[in-house]
């Protein structure tokens, strides 16, 4: 897999390390009410999709960014990648 | 039909006339007292253990492809019970132990062969935890030999023993851990299950839950609905995306692992040996292939084939492991979607709809667990209480912070 890397351009996946969900960059309000069930969801529960999916890659082995990509899970398409730091303060 | 030697005989005698197919082909019946999701392993062995031992009647698998077409005809065919939590170390002893009277019990050849398990240590530390371990599992009533570096070259002398940065240092072996042929195991309880009148309805995809009043009363299919008392779901990598039909999300995600078959080649390697530095690990077929494989892809798939990367890593570890196998050229590859727990382990428990069962969560491990886990489910579903080995595996154990990490990994499925 080639992801678009939006700065250095098209980078074997293989450069990358793999966390998982784009909504974990949504942390919850340690002190909201609820507060333990929403990180318990947040720790543990995921929509895991059969197609698109937005997930958060780590460029270890490049220049250090954490990207938020698009890819389909049934067929591998990688159809976008941005710098997850831009999708946070955008907000989601 | 049943299988023997002299029914063999008088078979090859008449021109193999006699052999009928195993199990009949059954329509949906509108309502079943109990309805199992997936026709893999664990459901056709869930099926079959409702039937014998709990006795229950009008039950149905429905599995959307063919019998047998997931995981469990995927898999690298590996059972052992040496596992370290008391969460799961009884639980897959009592699987070893169904394995050992399996092909008994059904009558039919699932080509059980205990022939070890040796788990390899290359630091002193390795050896220290697979001490621990080995006498946990003696512990729960398993066998377990900690080896050393002379005993393990006297088993495999191929082995790279001068490797610099990984010198073997030993190995767990279990002996009474093994092989047993995949889908043979699938066909065996799928036949089991058939002649006490499960009906197996094979392209039968179910496509979303009846529930009323918080219960469930059936279930939508691509062959119409069917409204069933119970319904367990074991539908392994499509776990999320069935609960997700009732409503709920879960502690999973689904990724590729891939396996590896070699050409034919003269019997070497006896039993199951695993790299400790890497990961890695080997068997060989009664065929005379190599089959081994290595880690999951790491990232969420359903595409039930993986890409060259993991490929690279499991050629080095096995070149690492048993230089030799350079030699050896890769006939096959294949890929199946495991259900991914977030602490590595089993789920079979009640859910919040009443009525509804879920057995998920096996990862790269659930060929092992296949009789324990259809066993400890039909308890479930039958009993209404879990199976004294399977009293772990709850759902809220992950919210009550109960989990069986055997790895100590975290809630990152790909680190497991
Ligand atoms: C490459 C590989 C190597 C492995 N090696 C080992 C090993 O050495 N040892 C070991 O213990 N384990 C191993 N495993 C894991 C093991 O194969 C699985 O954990 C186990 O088979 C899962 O249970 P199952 O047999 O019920 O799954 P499956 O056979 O996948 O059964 C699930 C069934 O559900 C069906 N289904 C899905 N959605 C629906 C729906 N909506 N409606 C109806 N049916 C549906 C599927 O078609 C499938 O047939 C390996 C797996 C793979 C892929």
């Amino acid at each position: 897999m080639l992801i678009p890397h939006p700065l250095l351009g098209p980078r074997d996946a293989q450069e990358f390390t793999y966390l998982g969900d784009a909504s974990l960059i949504d942390r919850p309000d340690g002190m909201a009410d609820g507060a333990e069930a929403a990180f318990c969801d947040y720790v543990y529960l995921r929509d895991n999709p059969a197609g698109v999916h937005r997930e958060l890659w780590f460029h270890e082995f490049g220049d250090r960014s954490w990207l938020v990509v698009t890819r389909n899970t049934v067929t591998h398409e990688i159809l976008g990648a941005e710098l997850a730091a831009d999708v946070a303060r955008r907000g989601r | 039909m049943r299988f023997s030697g002299f029914r063999i005989i008088a078979e090859a005698l008449t021109g193999q006339k006699g052999w009928r197919p195993l199990w009949r082909d059954p329509d949906p019946q509108p309502a079943y007292d109990i309805v199992i999701v997936g026709g893999g392993g664990h459901g056709l062995a869930t099926a079959y253990y409702l039937a014998t031992v709990f006795r229950q009647a009008r039950i149905a698998v429905l599995e959307k492809g063919w019998l047998g077409s997931g995981n469990i005809g995927r898999n690298t065919t590996i059972i052992r019970s040496n596992y370290l939590l008391p969460g799961n170390e009884p639980f897959y002893e009592f699987s070893m132990k169904l394995w050992e009277g399996l092909e008994q019990e059904l009558n039919f050849n699932a080509m059980v062969s205990q022939r070890g398990i040796l788990n390899l240590c290359h630091t002193d530390a390795q050896r220290d935890a697979y001490r621990r371990r080995g006498n946990a599992m003696i512990l729960a009533g398993a066998d377990a030999e900690l080896l050393g570096p002379d005993q393990v070259r006297a088993m495999y002398p191929f082995l790279n023993f001068g490797n610099a940065r990984f010198p073997i240092k030993g190995g767990l072996l279990q002996r009474r851990a093994g092989t047993a042929r995949h889908d043979g195991v699938a066909w065996g309880y799928a036949r089991g299950a058939d002649l006490r009148g499960v009906d197996l309805i094979q392209n039968c995809e179910v496509t979303g839950f009846r529930i009323e009043g918080g219960r469930v009363r059936g279930v939508e299919t691509s062959r119409g609905y069917i409204a069933a008392g119970k319904v367990g779901v074991a539908v392994a990598g499509s776990s999320s995306r069935v609960m997700a039909q009732a409503g709920m999300r879960l502690p999973i995600e689904s990724h590729a692992l891939q396996a590896f078959v070699s050409e034919g080649l003269k019997r070497s390697i006896d039993g199951v040996i695993t790299f400790g530095a890497g990961h890695f690990y080997i068997s060989q077929s009664d065929k005379g292939g190599l089959v081994f494989g290595g880690d999951i892809d790491g990232y969420n798939s359903y595409a039930q084939r993986g890409n060259l990367p993991v490929i690279e890593d499991v050629a080095e570890g096995g070149m690492a492991l048993m230089p030799a196998l350079g030699r050896a050229r890769v006939l096959r590859i294949w890929g199946g979607i495991m259900d991914m727990s977030m602490d590595g382990s089993p789920i079979i428990d009640r859910t919040s709809v009443e009525g509804l069962y879920l057995n998920a969560g096996w990862c790269y491990g659930g060929f092992k667990a296949t009789p324990a886990s259809g066993y400890a489910f039909a308890h479930l579903i039958a009993t209404g209480t879990p199976h004294p080995t399977a009293t772990a595996y709850r759902l809220d154990r992950f919210a009550r912070g109960h989990l069986i990490d055997e790895k100590g990994a975290g809630a990152q499925p790909n680190l497991h």
